[in-house]
């Protein structure tokens, strides 16, 4: 296992003793360093199937509308460099406004709401924006530890133009007070790297009579950036 | 976002056990030669991993089986979740080989619950020839190279089993890159 110091500042190392599922299933040697000229990074990263009309308006994909505060969550895909990711696809998953999954694993006995699947995809435009609008999810307990609650959060996954560029995280709200709990979100060491993670409350995008604006830029390594565990 | 935070990468985060609302599975479209290989992921104490995703990929095919192709062109791309027993059968084209001459292999992505960040493997075929000059596999040291290596399924024809083990004894050869 490499150590925390070797590691890049603002990734989690792959073994965090306090997300205990981590412990049976982080690999316990270094990883094994694959010069980028004999990685195969490319890959067809979007157009699998069409994006549909709905795709990023989670509110909008069944007959009724959902239960729970409706948001927009927008933001911009840029690399370290600050340059912008286009045409990058954008896939989110999220629990419902009483905390839970529409997912047959999903054993927490809060009410499903059947208007609300909370499963959404866009594209990036030519500046690295996108938009989704969803509600915000609710907490839910799980059982890594006593009395443990997972924040509010919507996972995101992205693809860039390469696979060195793919990034699966999870989007976090302002002031939450179950973060400081929370060992998902203390697994990443440096201060501002966590932030990076926690979205902003954004008048400018709240659309007034509709819906709270959350702002959640996403930074991705460059294609041309060094490995990992190179970076302090 | 301001300047002097822009320079700052958001940290990954593990896919959870409900990945499979928003990354849908994707299979593979291409048509060819197919080969089948059902991959098994365990855990360290050697328990089925039940909720992984695993994404695919490997460079096209030549005309002619044995040279390397002329680019490095995606013969496909897939993405799968493993099931109750841990494993998910990857069905594809025949891997073709790298534009520098790398032996056929398929590229993997794994995500999981209790993983943090992604982890990099890559499936070879045992029995092929070219492993021995295998550019990559020559950087994992020998007792270790085995862990990336498919056999052939004794009992269905045409199917190669491949391992996943997060852990030892016989941990699989993850990459960084």
């Amino acid at each position: 296992m490499s150590t925390r110091s070797n590691l890049s500042r603002s990734q989690p190392p792959l073994l965090y003793a306090p997300y205990r599922a981590t412990v049976r299933r982080a690999p316990t040697k270094p990883l094994l360093r694959l010069p980028a000229a004999l990685s195969d990074l490319e890959v067809p990263v979007y157009g699998w199937w069409p994006i549909g009309e709905t795709d990023n308006d989670l509110t909008r994909q069944h007959p009724n509308e959902p239960h729970g505060q409706r948001i927009i969550v927008a933001g911009r895909v840029v690399e370290e460099t600050g340059r912008p990711v286009s045409g990058a696809l954008i896939e989110i998953w999220q629990a419902n406004a009483a905390g839970r999954y529409h997912h047959v694993k999903d054993d927490h006995p809060a009410p499903l709401d059947p208007n609300f699947t909370g499963a959404g995809r866009t594209v990036t435009d030519a500046d690295g924006r996108y938009q989704f609008t969803t509600i915000k999810p609710g907490a839910y307990p799980w059982r890594n530890h006593d009395n443990a609650w997972r924040p509010a959060h919507v996972h995101f996954s992205l693809f860039g133009s390469t696979f060195r560029t793919r990034l699966v995280t999870q989007m976090y709200f302002p002031d939450d007070p179950l973060l400081p709990y929370d060992p998902m979100f203390q697994s990443i060491a440096d201060e501002r790297a966590r932030q990076r993670m926690v979205s902003r409350f954004d008048l400018a995008l709240t659309r007034p009579e509709w819906a709270l604006g959350f702002s959640f830029d996403i930074v991705v390594r460059g294609p041309d950036s060094t490995p990992f565990e190179e970076r302090v | 976002m301001s300047d002097e935070t822009a320079c700052v990468a958001t940290p990954s985060q593990t896919a959870g056990p409900f990945f499979h609302l928003g990354l849908r599975p994707q299979p593979s479209g291409r048509a060819g030669e197919r080969i089948r290989v059902l991959v098994r992921v365990t855990d360290g104490d050697g328990r089925p991993v039940d909720d992984a995703l695993i994404e695919w990929w490997h460079a096209a095919e030549t005309e002619e089986n044995s040279g390397p192709a002329p680019d490095s062109q995606v013969a496909a791309f897939a993405r799968l979740p493993t099931r109750d027993d841990g494993t998910c059968e990857l069905e594809t084209v025949r891997p073709g080989r790298t534009p520098d001459g790398q032996a056929r292999h398929i590229n993997v992505c794994l995500f999981a619950r209790g993983l943090l960040r992604q982890l990099h493997t890559r499936i070879y075929f045992a029995g092929d020839p070219a492993l021995e000059s295998d550019a990559v596999l020559s950087l994992v040291p020998e007792h270790r190279r085995t862990t990336l290596l498919a056999r052939p399924d004794p009992a269905v024809p045409g199917r190669w089993l491949f391992d996943v083990r997060l852990q030892e004894p016989h941990e699989t050869v993850f990459f960084d890159i």
